[in-house]
């Protein structure tokens, strides 16, 4: 047995109690004091047991629902979206699977419809809550790092789409239908002032600004946001790359003609 | 309604003057041939062209001796290592290891971070100096605001051994002594005389060497983004030439869980 100098992994989440025959295998895992396959594998759904790694509680029916109505929205953008491009890119030339998902992760992750989006609308709505006048006043005079960053600054206000003309019909259902289930506060705030929030920001809501609210109202900080973002929407580009890996780069848009290069 | 869109305008019609690939022809990188005019350039003297533009012999050595002497450590421990290492024993690819370790090198108690912070930090600081702020005015408020200054200080051990010989090859080909290096070793002195006790890490030095060559803190970032990896793929080929899964094992008993005790029944 490891002695008291032996270094260790601390965690809240996870306890493990060792097979018999062999200390390097699990014979039960708990998370968060429940039995993880003698119970939760038969009882709980994926979504439960989702928001439990996340919280270390079960969340009520509300709270659920409305992550499982997140989950959904957000499980395929599409083949037109920038993460699941990327995804597609790797399928067309044969790259591994592993590289496709890092493709959608690392374009996903961005400022522009990606997770950083989404933790940065967290922070305003941190900073915010439901006042209008602090929103208001917050888009107008965003706040500044000081310093340089990895992540360059954002160049709109965080989940509103600088690209679009009107809110879009599936993100004004997905918020309705969210705000529904969930019985959630600020996402019903959010839409009974989408209108006015959009003219603050001068352009409409996205996605990514009706997931930062629904995480807001489950109590998700912002990393964990970042996160869960990240997370739910890969299966989009999960199957939209399986499937261009099987049409090949022939069927698939090299922009032969879409291209200057200006001297 | 009218159709319009903010985007209609981009719609097949990518303009750049950066560089392409011309099939059966050429490939032009800012403006230059690749065929006729780069050819013969040293792989670093092309990535220094490609990422900022700057056709220099100097510092492109000036940045290969920094890929070598103080980022490519062939340490598993390290934690962008270790990912490659475990990529290994898990027996993934080389380049899902390298992808992977590439990115957790974006870190912020080393790597990218420190990097293209401290580059940003001594150019700030430079320029406050010229505006009458004293450097202890001006590196007290930085640990103010963000309780820490990039480029000083270092997890695990306080020194950075990579300081001197890092500096012995910079003077050796005529770098060392600008404005900024001096002024990165004037912040040490100030910072290892407060209660932080911080010394110099290799992110300022390089930062300040790459600064006084004309280095911005994202010329110094593209540019750095790669520089890891002859650390990390040493690590993933060890662990591919020893037994699978055999790369610092855990037992059940390494987990040392803090949260409730109790056992919990699941409702349906």
């Amino acid at each position: 047995m490891p002695d008291e100098s032996v270094e260790v992994i601390n965690t809240k989440i996870w306890r493990e109690t060792p097979e018999a025959d062999n200390p390097f295998a699990a014979a039960e895992c708990f998370c968060s004091g429940y039995d993880v396959y003698g119970d939760l594998l038969k009882n709980a759904s994926f979504i439960d047991y989702l928001y439990l790694l996340f919280k270390l509680e079960p969340p009520n029916s509300q709270q659920s629902a409305l992550l499982e109505g997140l989950a959904i929205a957000l499980a395929n953008s599409g083949p037109r979206d920038h993460s699941v491009r990327a995804a597609m890119n790797a399928g067309v030339g044969g790259s591994t699977h592993a590289s496709a998902l890092i493709a959608a992760l690392s374009v996903g992750a961005g400022n522009l419809g990606g997770a950083r989006e989404v933790f940065h609308a967290i922070e305003y709505w941190q900073h915010c809550n439901t006042s209008l006048e602090e929103w208001q006043q917050l888009i107008k005079n965003p706040p500044q790092e000081g310093r340089v960053d990895v992540w360059l600054p954002m160049e709109h206000a965080p989940g509103f789409d600088s690209n679009g003309m009107s809110c879009p019909t599936p993100v004004k259902q997905t918020l309705a239908h969210l705000a529904e289930v969930g019985q959630a506060p600020y996402l019903i705030w959010l839409q009974e002032n989408r209108q006015q929030l959009e003219a603050y920001a001068d352009c409409p809501l996205a996605f990514s600004g009706v997931a930062a609210a629904a995480f807001y109202d489950l109590g998700f900080l912002p990393e964990q946001a970042e996160m869960l973002y990240l997370l739910l929407r890969l299966p989009g580009a999960a199957v939209h790359s399986l499937e261009q890996e099987k049409l090949g780069w022939r069927k698939y848009p090299f922009f032969a003609n879409s291209f200057k290069l200006n001297s | 309604m009218p159709v319009h869109s903010k985007l209609e305008m981009f719609e097949d019609n990518w303009q750049t003057s950066i560089g392409g690939w011309f099939p059966s022809d050429k490939v032009i990188l800012r403006g230059k041939d690749v065929f006729t005019e780069l050819n013969d350039k040293p792989w670093m003297e092309y990535l220094l062209y490609a990422a900022t533009g700057k056709e220099s012999p100097k510092i492109a050595r000036l940045m290969e001796a920094m890929w070598v002497i103080c980022t490519s450590f062939p340490d598993p421990r390290i934690w962008n290592n270790r990912v490659s290492a475990l990529a290994g024993t898990a027996r993934s690819t080389g380049a899902l290891a390298a992808a992977a370790s590439v990115a957790v090198t974006e870190a912020t108690i080393y790597g990218l971070k420190p990097i293209k912070g401290a580059t940003d930090f001594l150019y700030r600081a430079d320029q406050l100096l010229a505006e009458g702020e004293s450097l202890e005015q001006i590196v007290k408020a930085e640990i103010k605001q963000f309780r820490s200054v990039f480029g000083y200080g270092r997890p695990i051990v306080g020194a950075d051994e990579r300081v001197k010989p890092m500096m012995d090859f910079a003077r050796s080909i005529g770098c060392g002594n600008g404005k900024l290096v001096k002024l990165a070793f004037e912040i040490e002195e100030y910072l290892s005389g407060t209660r932080l006790k911080y010394k110099i890490n290799i992110a300022a030095v390089c930062a300040a060497l790459l600064a006084d060559e004309g280095l911005s803190p994202m010329d110094f970032y593209h540019m750095a983004t790669l520089a890891f990896t002859a650390g990390a793929m040493p690590c993933f080929i060890d662990t591919c030439n020893q037994q699978e899964g055999c790369f610092l094992p855990l037992r059940t008993s390494r987990l040392k869980y803090t949260g409730v005790e109790q056992v919990k029944k699941w409702r349906r």
